[in-house]
């Protein structure tokens, strides 16, 4: 079922609609909404109870991080860009560490690979966990929210017994990470994950067998394969409309490459099935957790030795590192004039994408109470648009 | 990727191929020439995912370099093709009938840099900077801290401090005396 039609006009191409005329409505959905992800506002041209228009506006909760950085050493920038992406900043941190560490030539221990892909695969857990709840929570279900914010801070538990933080880390450093995991944390580890696989059952249960929640979220938002290429489409959303991209399987980072997984596919993607693979992905992540648990060296070093972080100079170069996080392809743009301070860092988010030309696209033609949801089912973040 | 190297050269006269790593390289085309050398890489040559598009502000030779970062996911290859503009006239080629998330970028280049890209839908429009009314912010000429102390106040009992003076103070106290 294709609710809603393919829309005819691409949001390049904008559209003019008569507001005097009576027959349309302009409505603005957020920044301050609960249908909203983040701090970020949908101008909504509305006709009956249908839209017919939509732009996107960002610029509401963190902007200038980009031209923040050109200002500060390379080590005093590490407080800044975990906030970019507050659900998930162990990614930030690690495309940020990594460049730095390419273009500086510094190799770093085994046992730090793997602990930073153990912290990169509990994040995406808390994200997706934070993420189903807001899903649910958009068509009216507000239990699966109560339930998953809970199972996601278990998992912030583990990230303040590894790294004193909860929702900023800043364990993923330049050389390695900023320390060993804590006595009796791998355990630890392993007993959140059974309660958090027995929670996401009770979510499939509860969330995708319920009529409603079917009703609504199949066929809302559908994206076409061929739209993949054409709009930049990565991560879940590429994934649900059957483009098996994971740049963890595609480069091969970290300790990817020595895990066995392989990406989850779809093949409509649209709202309902967005939020199955996604909810795989956490199965997934569970998995991966555990074997990471189980391959990881116990012990070693976990960190190079740097020079000292007021006087570190990178030489000059440029590279590009990209991750998979929970909603695509996350990644940083580095350019280092041989100086102690960036000469540019430019953030790639997938939402600039999916929020952007996809969103203003996909909700042309949607009914007004199903925004938030096609919204969420987007996974969309506006603070890496802003920047 | 050397053929890959060659033929960019062959056909668009692209230089300077440089492996980052196996599977990331960069490359050097003129302004004129990057739009066709870019739609041949996504027709042709299987870069077929636009990953990001920004430019880098050289004041120091007058020149804005613009880096589109392109993706081949057969061959797991990522490349950036830079080109450099004329920092006092910033113009260049729309890819907006390449890839349909380009004008968003462009309108960025437009409101963070002024570089136009003439025939971009909505490029005028206000992106981020709702309201701004100074020059082009990621300018480097931009002087940021002397915007703020003009457009804001400071707030009553805030210390100013030189980060790096102040750290050195705090951890290497003995030396700083």
């Amino acid at each position: 079922m294709k609710r809603d039609a393919m829309p005819r006009i691409p949001p390049e191409e904008k559209a003019t609609f008569d507001l005097e005329s009576g027959k349309y409505l302009v409505m603005w959905q957020g920044p301050q909404h609960p249908g909203i992800t983040g701090n970020m506002s949908l101008r909504l041209v509305i006709e009956g109870d249908t839209v017919v228009d939509c732009e996107t506006h960002v610029g509401y909760l963190h902007r200038g991080f980009e031209k923040l950085m050109e200002r500060r050493l390379y080590m005093q920038n590490f407080p800044l860009v975990c906030r970019i992406a507050v659900p998930e900043p162990d990614f930030n941190e690690y495309c940020y560490a990594a460049a730095l560490e390419e273009l500086a030539g510094i190799e770093i221990p085994d046992k730090a690979v793997w602990l930073r892909t153990l912290s990169l695969e509990m994040i995406r857990l808390a994200s997706f966990l934070m993420w189903i709840g807001g899903q649910a929570g958009a068509f009216g279900h507000g239990t699966i929210a109560q339930w998953s914010v809970t199972m996601r801070d278990y998992v912030l538990d583990l990230f303040e017994e590894l790294s004193g933080g909860r929702i900023y880390h800043m364990y993923i450093i330049p050389g390695g990470v900023r320390g060993d995991v804590p006595k009796g944390f791998l355990q630890h580890v392993l007993e959140t994950m059974d309660i958090i696989k027995k929670n996401l059952d009770d979510i499939e249960l509860v969330m995708f067998h319920n009529a409603v929640y079917k009703m609504r979220a199949q066929g809302l938002g559908c994206i076409p394969p061929e739209w993949v290429d054409k709009y930049g489409i990565t991560g879940p959303n590429a994934r649900a409309a059957g483009v098996a991209r994971d740049l963890r399987k595609d480069i091969g980072y970290l300790a990817y490459p020595r895990l066995d997984f392989q990406p989850l596919v779809g093949k409509v993607s649209d709202a309902y099935e967005r939020s199955q693979l996604r909810l795989g992905e956490m199965y997934q992540a569970i998995d991966l957790i555990r074997q990471i648990v189980e391959l990881m060296p116990k012990d070693g070093p976990f960190r190079e030795k740097l020079p000292n972080p007021l006087y570190w100079k990178i030489p000059a170069g440029e590279t590009y590192v990209a991750a998979e996080c929970t909603r695509g392809e996350y990644g940083f743009y580095v350019v280092s004039d041989g100086s102690d301070k960036p000469r540019r860092i430019a953030v790639r988010g997938p939402s600039y994408t999916h929020a952007v030309s996809v969103m203003e696209r996909l909700v042309r033609g949607v009914n007004i109470a199903d925004v938030a949801g096609l919204m969420v089912s987007l996974h969309t973040y506006p603070p890496e648009i802003e920047r | 990727m050397n053929e890959l190297a060659n033929e960019l050269a062959r056909r668009y006269g692209a230089r300077d191929w440089h492996d980052q790593r196996p599977n990331l390289a960069s490359v050097w085309v003129d302004a004129i020439r990057v739009h066709d050398s870019l739609a041949w890489l996504k027709d042709s040559a299987g870069y077929v995912h636009l990953s990001f598009l920004t430019a880098v502000d050289n004041i120091e030779r007058k020149a804005f370099t613009l880096t589109y970062a392109l993706r081949n996911h057969e061959k797991s290859h990522g490349l950036i093709v830079h080109c450099d503009i004329d920092r006092d006239n910033p113009t260049i080629d729309s890819i907006h009938l390449l890839w349909g998330q380009a004008w968003t970028y462009q309108r960025e280049l437009k409101e963070w840099f002024g570089i136009d890209c003439p025939g971009s839908p909505r490029k005028d429009e206000e992106f981020v900077l709702e309201g701004w009314d100074a020059p082009p912010m990621m300018r480097r000429d931009f002087d940021s801290l002397a915007y703020s102390q003009a457009t804001y106040e400071d707030r009553p009992g805030r210390e100013s401090a030189d980060p790096a003076a102040h750290m050195k103070q705090k951890l290497y106290p003995e030396a700083s005396l």
